[in-house]
C-alpha cells in the first residue's frame, strides 16, 4: 500500500512514480494511472465545479463517458480545456487545473448559482431578460456569458502539430474487450487484413476492471495475451488510444489517435492522426456504459457509477473510498461490493432497489434489500447517504449502478433508431450502416462469455461474407454472469434535487417542469432542459431522463423514444480535423515559373486563386507602391514591359471538330478562324451570364490553344470536358490542360517587337506585316527553343505573349531582361497590369463578377444568334435585355485630383441615397499615370446614352460621396492604333 | 401565462409546479380557413403573423414531427442583414427589424444578441467587393462599417493576421448582426400563434393535397383529410418532395449542410467571424460552445448527415484563420436537410394551383429570414399579393431572367 | 463516399467535382420552337428526388471522366456508375 487509497496489485508499476501537480498540489502516481486514478489514490475528490449550479463535483467514472471530473490539462499555449481526467494519463510532469469556478474551487462565489436554483429551473432564461431590451447585450448576456462556458482556451495559437492518414482494412473492429478482442482473433488467424482500435491506452476493456476468467486464467491476462498474439501478426493493426468517432458512408469511420498525448512533450512528433479508415467490414464492440440512479444529492463527489469504483480498485489499485456503500438495481452492482470486499475496503452498505433476496454475503456490510437512498450530506465530498427509512449511514463513497446502457452511437451514424429491450432495461442498436454488425455488450450482451462468442462469430461471419477463408478455431470461453436488472430509475421520495446530467445540472424535477410546460418530445427535452447537451452528451443522463419523461406521459420509454446520436463518439479537436492544412499549408501555393527571379529581385507577391503573383517590383528609393506601379506603367506604355501571365487557364483542344466544338462553347464566332490566328472569346453560362473570357489561337487545322483567365480555369475545364463527354459526344475533339506544361509571359510596349526581335530566332519575321495583330505561330526563340508567339494585347499597346516550356520560363524571363536593357525594360506585375487594362477598359474579375450579361459589357452583338452555343437562348431572357439595364462605362472624377471609390454605387445628381435610387456600382478604380488623374470603370444605368452626364459616386461605408462624371471605358487609344502598330 | 421575472419569482417559490403548458395539443378540425405545412421556424412565424398581423386565427400549422424540428432546429444560428442585391437586402432587412422587436413581441426571450458580424477580406478585389456590399446596405437602410486591417485586429486580436497563405487585409462589419437562440424561435413563435388560437399539431404528416380543377382544398394526411381555402407550404428541405404531390417540380434541390459545435468555453470570440478565403464562419454561444459551419457536401442528400471531407474543410478553414481554436474539441457535428435554389435565393408565390403557396428555397441560410419570411408569406397569403420586400422572390424569375444569384456561380445549387 | 470509377475502380468522392441532376445531359434544341422554355426548364426544374437520383459526378483529380452515378440520397448508396458519355450516347446524343 502506497497511501490510504492504494492497494496492492494491478498493472500499476509501482516501481516508477510520477509527480504531478493538481491545482499548484504536488502529488504523485505511477505509470499506469490515469489523472483521475491518481488523484482518487491522493484522496482527491473535489475535482470540478458544475455548469449551471457551480456544485461541488468529483470523479464519476473511469471512462469517456466522464461528466464531472474535467480539468484544464497543461498550460501556456498548450492548455487543453475540458479535459476528462479519467482518460487522461499521467505522465512526470503532468499539470492541471480545475475549471469553471471563479474565486477557488472549493470557494466558488458563483455556488450562489445553487442557492438560487428555484429560480433558475429549466429554461427559465426564456422567460426574463427582456427588459428593458436593450439590457440584453449590454447587462444580461455578458453577465449570462461570463458565468457560462467551462474551460479556457489558451488564446494562443495551438502549438502542436496534427497528421492524418488513410487506412484499409477487411474488417474494423471496434472496441477491443472480450468481444472486440475474440473478434480479432477469429479474424486474425484466418490472415484478414484486421484493425482493432480501442479509446484506452490498454487493451482488454472491462477484462481490465473486472476479475473475470477467459480460458481459464484471469480475463486481464487472457486480454493481454491476445494483444500480444495480435500483435505478432502483420496483416492485424493495433490501434491502441484511437477512438472510432463516427461511421460515414460505404464503410469509411473516422477514428482519433492520440499519438504523444501520454507524454509530457510532443518533441516534434504529430500530437495526433486522424485516420479515415476505409473497411470492408465493421463489427462494434464497443461496449456498455454503466448509468446511475437518481436520488436526492446524488451529485456530490464520492458518488461514482458502481463499475467505475470496481474499475479503480482492480485496474488501477486504487480505492475510491474508505468506507463504501452501493446503491443498484442489478446483481452486477454487487461485484463492487466484492471485489472491494477482498481488497481490505470497508463495505459499510448494499442498499438495493430489488426487493428480493440478498444476492449474497459481504462481511460488514449492512444490506437493505429494497431500499431506497434519498439524500446525502458532505460539502465537498459525500459523508453520509439517508435512506429512505429514515437511517443514515456515514460513507465516503457510493458506488451506484442503475443497470448499463449499450454504446450504440455509432450504429446511429447513418441514422439507424436504437430499440428498447426490456429484459436489460436498455436500448440496443436498430437499423445498422451497410457492413456493420455488433457483437457484445454494444448490442446488449452483457456477460463475458456471450462477448466472446459474439465476437468470435461476427469476425467468422463478416469473412464468409467477403469469400475471405476463416480458420478462426473456437471462441474463447469464459462463465456466465447474471445481471438481473430490474427497472429503477429515480428514488421517487428523494429529498432534494435529484441529478440526471450532472454536468449541465438537470434534474428529474427540471424534466417534470418540462413535461409540465408541453416539451414532451424528447428532442424538446433535450433542447429546453440542455439534457445531454454537456461535453458528454449525456452518455450517463439521457436514458434516465426518458425513463422519467415515460413516466410522465405514461408511455413506454420504447414509446419515448431517443434523441440522436451524433458524431464524434467523444470530442475531437478542432485541430486534429485540420492536421497540416493550416497556416502557409493551409491551401496549396502554385508559383509561376519566374517566381525566384521575381523574389530575388524584392517583388512583392499577392494571391491570386492558389496563385502567388508578382504585384510590383519596387525599386530602391520607392517608398510607397504607387510608385513603384506608376512606374512600371508609364515605362511600359513608353517602351517595354514584361509580366510573366502563366497563371491564365491554358487548354489544348484537338480534333477533327476541334473548331466546331469551339464555335458552341464561346458566344462569339469561331468557324471562321484561320491557322495562324488568334481570336478574343467570350463564354456564356447556359444560364445566358458572360462567366470567362479569353484568347483562342489556331495554331494547326486540327489544334487550338486557349487562354482563359486564372481564377476560372479549372471551371472553364470543367465545363468544356462536360460539354464534350455529355453533349457532344459525338466530335473528335480532345482537350487537356496544359497549364503549368507552359509558361507565358507578355511583352507589350511600342519596342516590344524591337525587343522579341533579339529573342526570337532569325528565320521567324515577326514585322508587322508578316505577323500582324492578333497572329500567332510556333518559332524558335533564344536560339532553337519551342515556344509559342502571340500577338495579342491586355495593355493596349503593341505587345506579343510569348510562351516556352515551363521549364524554360525562368531562363526566358532573365533573356527577356537581358534583351531589354538597351530599351530600358520593365518587369511589371499584376497592378501595372489591372492599371492598363483599365486604362483600356478591359473587363476582368470584378467585371466578371458572374452576374453580368454581355449585353452590360456592351459584347451583346458578340453573341451570335445563327448558331447553337451555350448559354444563347437563355440570354435573351427579357429582364436580362432591358434597355434601361446596367452598362459597362469609364468614370473620372469631376475635380481630377479626387480618388474614386471602388464599390461606390452610383445617385443622381440631387437623389436621395437610398435603394430605390441605386443605379449601378464602380467596379475597378486605378490611378492613370498617363492620365494624371484617377479613373474607373463601372456599371450604370443606360450607361452608354449618359456619357458626359455627372452623377455621384456615393460610399457611405466610408463617409465619400464623389461627383464623377460618365465617359467611355476605353480611356487610351480608343481606336486601338497602338496594339496594330 | 405571461413571462416575466415575477412570474419566475412566484413559481420558484411554489417549486415550480405551477408553469402552464406552452402550447395546446389540439385535435385538428375538419376545416380551417388557412393551413400552414410544416411547424419549423418559417411555419410558425407564418401561423403567428396570420393571427398577430393579419386577425387570422382559423389556422393550423401541420408538423410530421415536434414543432422546431426543421432547420430552425439545427443551424448556427446566425442573424446578418448583409446582403448586396435589391431582391434581397430590403428582405433581410426587414428581418433584422422584426428580430430587434421579436422577444417583446412573443414575450419569449430567444437571446436575440446582436454582437456583430464580420466579414473578412483578403484582397484588393474582396475589398471593392465588400465596400460593394456595404454601400448597398446603407441604401436599404442597415448599417455596415468597412474595417481596414488596424481597426479590425483592435476588435479581433486573436485572428491569423499574418496567415502565410491568405493574410488578412479587413472586413465589412455589420454591428446589428448577431446570434439568436435558435429553438427558442419556435418555440417563441408557437406559443405566440397557439395563444392566439392557431392549432399546432404536431406528428401530423402530409401526404397529399386535394387538388380538384386546379384549386387547392386541402391536405391529405396521416390523421386525415383537412380542408382549408388556402394551403401554405413552408417545408424547406423536404420541398420538393411535398410540392411533388401537387406535381409540380421545383427550381430547387435537397442538400445536407454540416454545421459544428464545441465543448462549452469561457468566453473566446464576441461576435461572428466569416472567413473569406475558405468555408468557414463561428459564433460562440451563451452557453461557450463555439458554432461553426462552412460549405455543403455538395450532393443532393435527404439523409441529414454529411461526410469527413466536408468536416476536414471546414475545420482547416478554422485553423487558417484562427489558430487558437486548435485545441478545442468538436462536440457534435449534425447535418441539416437544406432547400438549395438555382440562384441560392429563396421564393415566397403563388403556385399555378390556386389556393396553394409555397415559400422554400432558402438555402443555408433560412434561419436569419424566419421573421421576415413569417411576415411576408402571411402578407401574401392574408392580401394577395406580395410583400414589397419579397417581390422578386417569385417562381417565375428564371424564366424572366431575374435570377438573385449573390453569388455569381449560375444556376448550379451546390455552388451558391 | 466511395464511386466505383467505371475504369478506375473504388474512388474516394473526394476526387470528384458534383455536377447534379443527370437531366442536365439532355440540353435541348436551341432551334425547337419553345426553346426559352424548354432550356428553362432544363437548366432550372429538378425532380430532386428522396430515393434514386442519377446525377453527374466529374472525376476533376483522376482523368476527368464525368460519371453518372445512380446513388440513393437518402442512404448515399451507389447503386450503379456509369460514364456520361456511354449514357449520353445512349440517350441519343452525338454531335
Amino acid at each position: 500500500m502506497s497511501g490510504p487509497f492504494r492497494f496492492d496489485g494491478g498493472p500499476i508499476d509501482r516501481s516508477v512514480s510520477l509527480a504531478f501537480r493538481f491545482d499548484g498540489r504536488s502529488l504523485s502516481g505511477h505509470p499506469g494511472d490515469t489523472l483521475a486514478s491518481a488523484l482518487l489514490a491522493n484522496g482527491v475528490r473535489l475535482v470540478g465545479r458544475s455548469f449551471k449550479y457551480h456544485r461541488p463535483r468529483g470523479v464519476f467514472t473511469a471512462g469517456s463517458e466522464e461528466p464531472s471530473a474535467l480539468v484544464e490539462l497543461r498550460g501556456g499555449a498548450w492548455r487543453e480545456p475540458n479535459t476528462r481526467a479519467t482518460v487522461a494519463e499521467l505522465f512526470d510532469g503532468l499539470e492541471a487545473f480545475s475549471q469553471n469556478y471563479r474565486g477557488s474551487l472549493r470557494r466558488d462565489l458563483l455556488a450562489v448559482n445553487d442557492l438560487l436554483a428555484p429560480f433558475l429551473s429549466a429554461g427559465f432564461y426564456y422567460k426574463t431578460f427582456m427588459w428593458p431590451k436593450s439590457f440584453w447585450e449590454r447587462v444580461y448576456e455578458p453577465v449570462i456569458r461570463a458565468s457560462a462556458g467551462l474551460g479556457r482556451l489558451s488564446g494562443e495559437a495551438d502549438p502542436d502539430s496534427y497528421d492524418k492518414g488513410f487506412l484499409h482494412c477487411d474488417l474494423l473492429i471496434v472496441g477491443a474487450g472480450p468481444a472486440g478482442l475474440a473478434a480479432a482473433l477469429a479474424a486474425g488467424r484466418s490472415g484478414a487484413r484486421v484493425i482493432l482500435a480501442d479509446e484506452d491506452f490498454v487493451m482488454g476493456g472491462r477484462l481490465n476492471a473486472e476479475t473475470h476468467e477467459v480460458n481459464g486464467r484471469s480475463g486481464a491476462d487472457w486480454a493481454a495475451e491476445a494483444v500480444r498474439e495480435l500483435a505478432s501478426m502483420n496483416r492485424v493493426r493495433l490501434l491502441p488510444r484511437t477512438t472510432v468517432t463516427g461511421a460515414y458512408d460505404h464503410g469509411v469511420y473516422g477514428a482519433l489517435e492520440r499519438r504523444t498525448d501520454h507524454l509530457a512533450a510532443a518533441n516534434g512528433k504529430p500530437r495526433q492522426v486522424l485516420w479515415r479508415i476505409y473497411s470492408k467490414r465493421a463489427i462494434l464492440a464497443a461496449g456498455a456504459t454503466e448509468r446511475p440512479i437518481a436520488f436526492g444529492g446524488n451529485d456530490r463527489p464520492g458518488v461514482m457509477l458502481a463499475g467505475a469504483v470496481r474499475a479503480y480498485a482492480n485496474r488501477f489499485a486504487v480505492g475510491a473510498g474508505q468506507r463504501v456503500g452501493l446503491f443498484t438495481n442489478n446483481d452486477d452492482g454487487w461485484r463492487t461490493a466484492a471485489d472491494l470486499a477482498r481488497k481490505g475496503v470497508e463495505v459499510a452498505a448494499i442498499i438495493d432497489a430489488r426487493d428480493r433476496e440478498s444476492v449474497a454475503e459481504v462481511p460488514g456490510a449492512r444490506i437493505v434489500m429494497g431500499g431506497r437512498v434519498t439524500a446525502t450530506r458532505g460539502r465537498h465530498g459525500l459523508k453520509e447517504v439517508a435512506l429512505a427509512t429514515g437511517e443514515r449511514i456515514g460513507l465516503d463513497c457510493l458506488a451506484v449502478s442503475g443497470g448499463w446502457n449499450p454504446n450504440v452511437h455509432l450504429t446511429c451514424h447513418h441514422g439507424g433508431k436504437p430499440v428498447w429491450r426490456d429484459g436489460i432495461a436498455a436500448f440496443v442498436p436498430g437499423d445498422l450502416p451497410p457492413g456493420m454488425t455488433v457483437a457484445g455488450a454494444a448490442g446488449g450482451a452483457f456477460t463475458t462469455a456471450a462477448a466472446l462468442i459474439e465476437g468470435h462469430r461476427a469476425a467468422v461471419e463478416a469473412l464468409g461474407e467477403l469469400g475471405l477463408p476463416a480458420d478462426a478455431g473456437d471462441a474463447p470461453g469464459a462463465s456466465d454472469e447474471a445481471a438481473n436488472v430490474a427497472p429503477f430509475w429515480h428514488v421517487a421520495e428523494s429529498r432534494g434535487r435529484a441529478w440526471l446530467d450532472l454536468q449541465n445540472d438537470v434534474t428529474v424535477k427540471d424534466v417534470v417542469q418540462a413535461h409540465g410546460e408541453g416539451f414532451r418530445s424528447v428532442e424538446h427535452l433535450k433542447r429546453y432542459t440542455t439534457l445531454g447537451m454537456a461535453t458528454d452528451q449525456g452518455k450517463t443522463a439521457n436514458v434516465g431522463a426518458l425513463a422519467i419523461m415515460a413516466e410522465q406521459t405514461g408511455r413506454t420509454i420504447a414509446e419515448t423514444g431517443t434523441t440522436m446520436f451524433r458524431p464524434p463518439y467523444t470530442p475531437v479537436p478542432i485541430a486534429a480535423f485540420a492536421g497540416r492544412s493550416r497556416g502557409r499549408d493551409f491551401r496549396p501555393t502554385r508559383l509561376t515559373p519566374s517566381h525566384d527571379w521575381a523574389a530575388e529581385r524584392g517583388a512583392v507577391f499577392v494571391e491570386a486563386g492558389a496563385w502567388l503573383r508578382a504585384q510590383w517590383f519596387p525599386r530602391p528609393g520607392e517608398t510607397y507602391w504607387r510608385q513603384s506601379v506608376d512606374r512600371e506603367v508609364l515605362q511600359t506604355r513608353g517602351s517595354v514591359g514584361i509580366c510573366d501571365v502563366t497563371t491564365l487557364g491554358k487548354i489544348d483542344i484537338q480534333g477533327r471538330d476541334a473548331q466546331e466544338f469551339l464555335n458552341r462553347i464561346y458566344a462569339n464566332g469561331f468557324a471562321t478562324l484561320a491557322v495562324g490566328k488568334v481570336r478574343y472569346g467570350l463564354m456564356l453560362r447556359e444560364d445566358g451570364i458572360a462567366y470567362d473570357d479569353g484568347t483562342t489561337a489556331r495554331l494547326g487545322e486540327n489544334h487550338f490553344v486557349m487562354t482563359t483567365t486564372t481564377v476560372n480555369a479549372v471551371l472553364v475545364f470543367r465545363n468544356m470536358e462536360f460539354a464534350r463527354q455529355c453533349l457532344w459526344p459525338g466530335l473528335d475533339v480532345h482537350l487537356i490542360s496544359v497549364t503549368e506544361q507552359w509558361a507565358q509571359f507578355a511583352v507589350a510596349g511600342p519596342n516590344s517587337r524591337a525587343l522579341l526581335g533579339k529573342i526570337v530566332d532569325p528565320e521567324h519575321d515577326i514585322s508587322n506585316e508578316a505577323f500582324p495583330f492578333m497572329a500567332c505561330g510556333e518559332v524558335g526563340v533564344c536560339g532553337g527553343a519551342p515556344a509559342r508567339l502571340f500577338r495579342i494585347s491586355f495593355s493596349g499597346e503593341l505587345a506579343y505573349e510569348l510562351v516556352v516550356p515551363a521549364r524554360y520560363g525562368e531562363a526566358l524571363m532573365e533573356a527577356l531582361m537581358a534583351a531589354g536593357e538597351e530599351f530600358d525594360a520593365v518587369a511589371y506585375g499584376t497592378e501595372a497590369l489591372g492599371v492598363m487594362r483599365i486604362e483600356k477598359g478591359h473587363a476582368a474579375a470584378n467585371e466578371l463578377n458572374g452576374q453580368t450579361t454581355a449585353r452590360m459589357l456592351g459584347m451583346q452583338r458578340m453573341v451570335s444568334k445563327r448558331k447553337d452555343c451555350i448559354g444563347n437562348i437563355l440570354s435573351e431572357r427579357p429582364e436580362m435585355n432591358r434597355e434601361d439595364g446596367l452598362e459597362l462605362v469609364g468614370f473620372r472624377p469631376v475635380n481630377r485630383s479626387e480618388e474614386l471609390p471602388s464599390g461606390a454605387h452610383f445617385l443622381s445628381i440631387g437623389a436621395e441615397a437610398a435603394m430605390a435610387n441605386d443605379e449601378g456600382w464602380m467596379t475597378s478604380v486605378a490611378w492613370s499615370p498617363e492620365l494624371g488623374h484617377s479613373i474607373g470603370l463601372g456599371f450604370i444605368r443606360n450607361g452608354h446614352a449618359r456619357i458626359g452626364e455627372t452623377v455621384r459616386a456615393w460610399d457611405g461605408v466610408r463617409g465619400r460621396d464623389v461627383a464623377v462624371e460618365i465617359v467611355s471605358a476605353h480611356f487610351l487609344d480608343p481606336d486601338g492604333e497602338r496594339l496594330r502598330g | 401565462m405571461r413571462y416575466s421575472v415575477l412570474q419566475i419569482l412566484r413559481q420558484g417559490l411554489t417549486g415550480n409546479r405551477g408553469w402552464k403548458p406552452v402550447w395546446r395539443e389540439p385535435e385538428p378540425k375538419r376545416h380551417y380557413d388557412t393551413i400552414v405545412v410544416g411547424g419549423g421556424g418559417h411555419g410558425l412565424a407564418t401561423a403567428y403573423y396570420l393571427a398577430s398581423a393579419h386577425g387570422l386565427t382559423d389556422v393550423a400549422v401541420l408538423e410530421k414531427g415536434w414543432l422546431g424540428s426543421g432547420n430552425v432546429g439545427r443551424n448556427t444560428t446566425i442573424v446578418r442583414s448583409n446582403y448586396l442585391l435589391p431582391g434581397n437586402e430590403p428582405f433581410y432587412e426587414l428581418s433584422m427589424k422584426l428580430w430587434e422587436g421579436l422577444e417583446q413581441d412573443v414575450n419569449y426571450n430567444a437571446m436575440v444578441s446582436q454582437r456583430g458580424i464580420i466579414n473578412l477580406y483578403h484582397s484588393d478585389g474582396q475589398r471593392d467587393a465588400a465596400a460593394r456590399r456595404g454601400n448597398a446596405m446603407i441604401l436599404a437602410g442597415a448599417d455596415a462599417v468597412l474595417l481596414d486591417r488596424e481597426a479590425l485586429q483592435r476588435k479581433c486580436p486573436y485572428l491569423d493576421f499574418d496567415n502565410e497563405r491568405f493574410p488578412i487585409k479587413g472586413g465589412l462589419w455589420q454591428p446589428r448582426g448577431g446570434t439568436v437562440r435558435h429553438d427558442a424561435v419556435a418555440w417563441g413563435y408557437a406559443r405566440g400563434a397557439d395563444r392566439r388560437g392557431v392549432d399546432l399539431i404536431q406528428n401530423c404528416e402530409v401526404t397529399g393535397f386535394d387538388i380538384r380543377n386546379g384549386v387547392c382544398h386541402g391536405v391529405e394526411t396521416q390523421r386525415g383529410t383537412i380542408g382549408a381555402d388556402r394551403v401554405a407550404v413552408c417545408v424547406a428541405g423536404s420541398s420538393g418532395r411535398v410540392m411533388g404531390y401537387a406535381g409540380l417540380r421545383l427550381p430547387i434541390e435537397s442538400h445536407v449542410l454540416q454545421a459544428f459545435v464545441t465543448e462549452g468555453l469561457k468566453p473566446a470570440i464576441p461576435g461572428v467571424i466569416t472567413y473569406g478565403a475558405g468555408h468557414f464562419y463561428v459564433s460562440q454561444s451563451d452557453k461557450g460552445g463555439l458554432v461553426f459551419g462552412g460549405d455543403i457536401d455538395g450532393y443532393n442528400s435527404y439523409a441529414q448527415r454529411g461526410n469527413l471531407p466536408m468536416v476536414e474543410d471546414v475545420c482547416e478553414g478554422g485553423m487558417a484563420l484562427m489558430p487558437m481554436i486548435g485545441r478545442a474539441r468538436v462536440l457534435r457535428m449534425w447535418g441539416g436537410l437544406v432547400d438549395m435554389s438555382m440562384d441560392g435565393s429563396p421564393f415566397i408565390d403563388k403556385t399555378p394551383v390556386e389556393g396553394l403557396y409555397f415559400n422554400g428555397g432558402w438555402n443555408y441560410g433560412g434561419f436569419k429570414a424566419t421573421p421576415a419570411s413569417g411576415y411576408c408569406y402571411a402578407h401574401l397569403i392574408a392580401t394577395g399579393a406580395p410583400h414589397p420586400v419579397a417581390a422578386e422572390m417569385r417562381l417565375d424569375r428564371f424564366e424572366r431572367g431575374a435570377a438573385i444569384d449573390e453569388k455569381g456561380v449560375g444556376a448550379q445549387p451546390n455552388l451558391h | 463516399m466511395i464511386i466505383d470509377h467505371p475504369l478506375l475502380g473504388p474512388r474516394d468522392a473526394q476526387e470528384f467535382a458534383i455536377l447534379g441532376d443527370a437531366s442536365l445531359i439532355d440540353r435541348p434544341d436551341w432551334q425547337a420552337e419553345d426553346a426559352a422554355k424548354l432550356f428553362h426548364d432544363y437548366l432550372h426544374l429538378r425532380d430532386n428526388p428522396a430515393g434514386e437520383h442519377r446525377e453527374l459526378w466529374f472525376h476533376e483529380q483522376g482523368d476527368r471522366s464525368w460519371l453518372v452515378v445512380t446513388r440513393s440520397t437518402l442512404t448515399h448508396e451507389v447503386l450503379k456508375v456509369e460514364l456520361a458519355r456511354d449514357v449520353a450516347i445512349a440517350r441519343g446524343r452525338d454531335r
